[in-house]
């Protein structure tokens, strides 16, 4: 690595000034659905919307499956996350920035079966990744598991 | 068995099944590819029990976590639509930079090739490139070079037909080095960008 010519290097402060704008406007998603059968649902702000393959999906979306549903997720920080029928998933919290890799991930599995694995984030500080049951708190210092819970 | 022996294994079985009564639901770690690093805390009120070794499990209850050794089948048949829903990991690549310059080898573009084939796999694929330096150089400086190189390759991924929407770069600077090294150190390992597809 060579130092840059400092006219050069304004004009990539300028990119990197526009890209980081580009990542504050990108913020709000925290991770996609890549998998979607059967019945599924994502409730936000109140509203139930169809989970659709592609979604894009935001902090405290609530993803629903009926009895023939089933639905996968990855996150931002490469964690993916997946539930079978009959599932209530709370994204609680997510935020990650990508430069550091910090972060914070709660997620709560209400009802239902998940399975996970963990990505950057739990990655990075092993305290920062939580998945809660109405009973239990699973703290994941890495990387898969699965997890039920009944109502 | 004498009265009182029977009296007492009649009691420990009644604690058992009083333990077991109430299943909450239950916990299963999975074996890991890499096959280290990987553990679950299991906590109920005071109680917690480590998952550390694979299939190992604990039993949700209302008297706290139960541990027991699941198994393969077991995770299978109580967990097939969720880890059939799975999406596919991140595939990764990597490109190398010679120093001060930005074009691609030859190598490079066969791994170019690589990334569209994963690309046509996925049904809603996106991809990140992540920009790496070595550890000559402040972080700011790094941040800004790392984030430099993400934009060369993000460009070159356009240029071949890739959406603008579906492709974000990330400057990570000198923070993960692939050949840890001191500071100030140059080294041509760690002067890459990775390429994730999801």
């Amino acid at each position: 690595m060579k130092p840059l010519h400092s006219r050069r290097f304004g004009r990539h402060w300028v990119v990197a000034l526009a890209a980081s704008l580009v990542a504050a406007a990108a913020l709000a998603e925290v991770g996609q659905i890549k998998v979607a059968k059967g019945q599924v649902s994502v409730e936000r702000n109140g509203q139930a919307l169809p989970g659709q393959v592609g979604m894009l999906l935001e902090s405290a979306d609530v993803l629903r499956t009926g009895a023939d549903g089933s639905v996968g997720i990855t996150m931002r920080d490469n964690s993916l996350l997946s539930a079978g029928p009959n599932s209530i998933l709370s994204l609680e919290r997510f935020e990650f920035d990508p430069t550091t890799s910090q972060g914070r991930f709660d997620a709560r599995l209400q009802r239902g079966t998940l399975s996970v694995v963990s990505g950057r984030i739990a990655k990075q500080a092993p305290e920062a990744m939580t998945v809660r049951t109405p009973s239990a708190v699973l703290g994941v210092r890495g990387t898969e598991f699965v997890v039920s819970t009944h109502d | 068995m004498t009265s009182l022996l029977r009296h007492v294994a009649a009691l420990a079985l009644a604690a058992l099944l009083a333990a077991c009564a109430a299943p909450q639901g239950s916990v299963v770690l999975l074996p890991d590819k890499d096959g280290k690093n990987t553990a679950v805390v299991v906590t109920q009120g005071t109680q917690q029990v480590p998952l550390t070794q694979p299939y190992a499990a604990a039993h949700l209850t209302s008297g706290g976590p139960q541990a027991y050794q699941s198994s393969a089948q077991e995770v299978q048949t109580t967990y097939a639509a969720a880890l059939a829903a799975r999406p596919l990991p991140p595939a990764q690549f990597t490109l190398y930079f010679v120093e001060g310059k930005d074009e691609f080898t030859e190598e490079s573009k066969k791994i170019i090739d690589g990334v569209f084939a994963e690309i046509a796999k996925r049904p809603v694929p996106d991809v990140v490139v992540i920009g790496h330096t070595d550890k000559v150089g402040t972080d700011v400086f790094n941040d800004a070079l790392s984030r430099q190189r993400a934009e060369v390759v993000r460009n070159a991924l356009l240029a071949r037909g890739i959406a603008v929407d579906k492709v974000v770069t990330i400057g990570r600077g000198k923070r993960e080095p692939v050949v840890p090294t001191a500071e100030g150190v140059a080294e041509a390992r760690n002067r890459r960008v990775e390429i994730q597809v999801r």
